[in-house]
């Protein structure tokens, strides 16, 4: 019911090539995230998809139909804008029914749906207002209920938290989760919180500088990183990168450990090192050592522990959960 | 804390300041109104003096409304000013989207090229626009002044359009997109409520000088059923005698039409802004 296949999609505005060949799968039902720094192409290949932005070539295909030369309003998408984009001179009802006023549905079967999508998002007591009316949060909630109106194949988001408070972003996450497995639509996301990407995603697809890295489920990518891009990006606080020369090991370039797969002890240990900072964050205590071996290193221990700056310390990492990169910056299975 | 509020001294001086500014600006306005309404004598004697019992007269006026058809001169001068401004802006911001919505070759060039005519004036055009509107067979007719001040107006109008229209969001129009709307359903029903402040600061702008206009009604239309109020005025302006009550009585009444045309644009001015300020 909404498949989407990418076959070698690039875009270039004049000279700039800002996608250079996305190829990508999405199943029926799936839950697609596109993360990456700012710039990476992640949105500009989300406009694509909508049809917002014609692809310099290649094909996009929706349930298996090519739409490359297709007007946005007949993909069968719908998409949430990361700055809301409600209608501000019509009401709320009239905001979610528009797409469908405008494809000519009759008016029973407008009021029928608006009626459902804001019983799910329980904005019925805002139905007659405007959208200036409301706060940040029922704004998104509008904007999300606009897109399930129109039943579409395919919803699109555009970093649709990023204008949120944070204790709000978290609630509106849930709903967006919740909403997904209720409707068990496709749903493609951007986003560049990879706090986001991890807790939504069935797929996470990372993207730099217009092209993918990695595509898998977020455990794939914390637990297997393809690259150095990856591992770098995945995962906070970030992974450790080390010389691997520094390690004694002659064929990899550089070696990746994260934070969290590093034990810590005052007596014995591989790396001995002197503790330079400490974050207490009650769940977690974050340290870093400037060590012999490796330079600097954070170190990410569980619950509260009583270090202080200066302290020597000695750190282990656990063996099974190092990378290693090779000079490409490739994973060497 | 006490540098936030302003000190009682210099909010004074700014409302002197003020003040200042619209005692002369309303000086003009007021001497005429007063004038018209005192006899011929009375003017000369005292032009600064209010009207008595002894120095009032309508004389004036009566002699506007006899003379010539001073209802009908009013009649072209609205006809002309609305329907000027109504195509001015209606192109005006039609090309302003154009301009600020769609990436084409010569874009900056094609704003640039209509901006130019804020610089140079339009009457240096005259010769040109006569024969042409000779040609046309549109001389003498209010189609001929109505052309004309729309080109008059179209610069302006798209200048501060297309910048206006540059600040509504992106997002907006592709969500119209995406449910489906025209582009000329964004245009008018997404674009155009919310440069209204715009829209109606560029009608207040094309809209003085046009009712003004004494040059393009005398040279293009100077026909009798086509006279504008500036220029009906103008018969009682003679080489030796002029007859400054009808002249007088005449200004005042052109004041009016435009007073109400500005209340109204001005009102939609401050709705427009107050519309404008919650996202």
């Amino acid at each position: 019911m909404g498949s989407l296949n990418l076959k070698s999609v690039r875009k270039a505005f004049g000279n700039h090539e800002v996608l250079k060949g996305i190829d990508l799968e999405v199943k029926d039902g799936e839950f697609v995230i596109f993360v990456g720094p700012s710039g990476c192409g992640k949105s500009t290949l989300l406009r694509v998809i909508a049809g917002l932005e014609d692809a310099t070539s290649g094909s996009v295909q929706i349930d298996g139909q090519e739409v490359i030369n297709t007007p946005p309003a007949k993909r069968g998408i719908a998409m949430v804008f990361q700055s809301y984009a409600l209608y501000p001179h019509l009401t709320v009802k009239d905001n979610m029914g528009l797409g469908l006023k405008q494809m000519g549905a009759p008016k029973t079967e407008v009021e029928a749906k608006v009626a459902k999508a804001s019983g799910m998002l329980s904005l019925e007591p805002y139905l007659a207002r405007r959208p200036a009316e409301l706060s940040g949060g029922q704004r998104q909630r509008v904007a999300i209920g606009r897109a399930i109106v129109r039943e579409p194949k395919l919803f699109l988001f555009d970093e649709p938290l990023s204008n949120l408070d944070a204790a709000l972003r978290v609630n509106t996450r849930l709903e967006i989760a919740r909403l997904h497995r209720s409707l068990k639509a496709t749903m493609i996301y951007v986003t560049h919180d990879q706090v986001e990407a991890m807790t939504l995603a069935d797929k996470i697809v990372v993207l730099n500088a217009g092209q993918i890295e990695q595509i898998g489920s977020p455990m794939e990518l914390y637990n297997k990183p393809a690259n150095t891009f990856v591992g770098g990006f995945i995962g906070s606080p970030q992974m450790n990168f080390i010389e691997a020369g520094r390690l004694g090991d002659k064929e990899a370039k550089s070696v990746g450990i994260r934070p969290e797969h590093i034990a810590l002890s005052r007596e014995n240990g591989d790396w001995k090192g002197k503790v330079i900072h400490v974050e207490h964050l009650g769940a977690d205590t974050i340290l870093y050592l400037e060590t012999e071996v490796t330079g600097l290193l954070t170190v990410r221990l569980f619950g509260e522990h009583k270090y202080d700056v200066d302290d020597v310390v000695y750190a282990t990492p656990d063996k099974a959960s190092m990378h290693r990169f090779g000079a490409d910056d490739r994973v060497l299975r | 804390m006490s540098k936030a509020r302003i000190s009682p001294l210099r909010s004074g001086f700014v409302h002197l300041a003020l003040a200042g500014y619209t005692v002369i600006a309303l000086f003009p306005v007021v001497l005429t109104i007063v004038n018209s309404l005192k006899d011929k004598n009375a003017i000369f004697r005292a032009p600064l003096a209010l009207p008595t019992v002894e120095t009032f007269s309508l004389i004036g006026y009566t002699t506007v409304l006899k003379q010539g058809d001073f209802i009908g001169y009013f009649q072209n001068s609205l006809i002309v000013t609305v329907v000027s401004i109504f195509f001015a802006l209606l192109f005006g911001a039609m090309a302003a989207f154009a301009l600020s919505e769609y990436r084409f070759r010569g874009n900056t060039m094609l704003g640039l090229y209509l901006a130019i005519g804020i610089m140079i004036p339009i009457r240096l055009g005259t010769v040109a626009i006569l024969q042409g509107m000779v040609a046309a067979g549109l001389v003498n007719t209010l189609t001929a002044l109505i052309l004309v001040y729309t080109a008059q107006g179209l610069p302006l109008a798209i200048f501060i359009l297309s910048e206006f229209m540059r600040t509504v969001s992106d997002d907006l129009k592709n969500a119209g997109r995406i449910d489906g709307l025209s582009e000329y359903a964004i245009f008018f029903r997404l674009v155009l409520p919310l440069v209204r402040p715009a829209m109606a600061t560029v009608a207040v702008f094309t809209m003085i000088p046009i009712w003004n206009d004494l040059w393009f009604p005398l040279i293009l239309a100077p026909g009798e059923a086509t006279k504008t109020v500036t220029l009906g005025s103008q018969v009682f302006i003679g080489q030796f005698v002029t007859n400054w009550n009808a002249v007088l009585a005449a200004l005042s009444l052109a004041i009016f039409p435009v007073l109400v045309l500005y209340v109204i644009f001005s009102r939609q001015l401050i709705r427009g802004i107050t519309a404008g300020a919650v996202k």
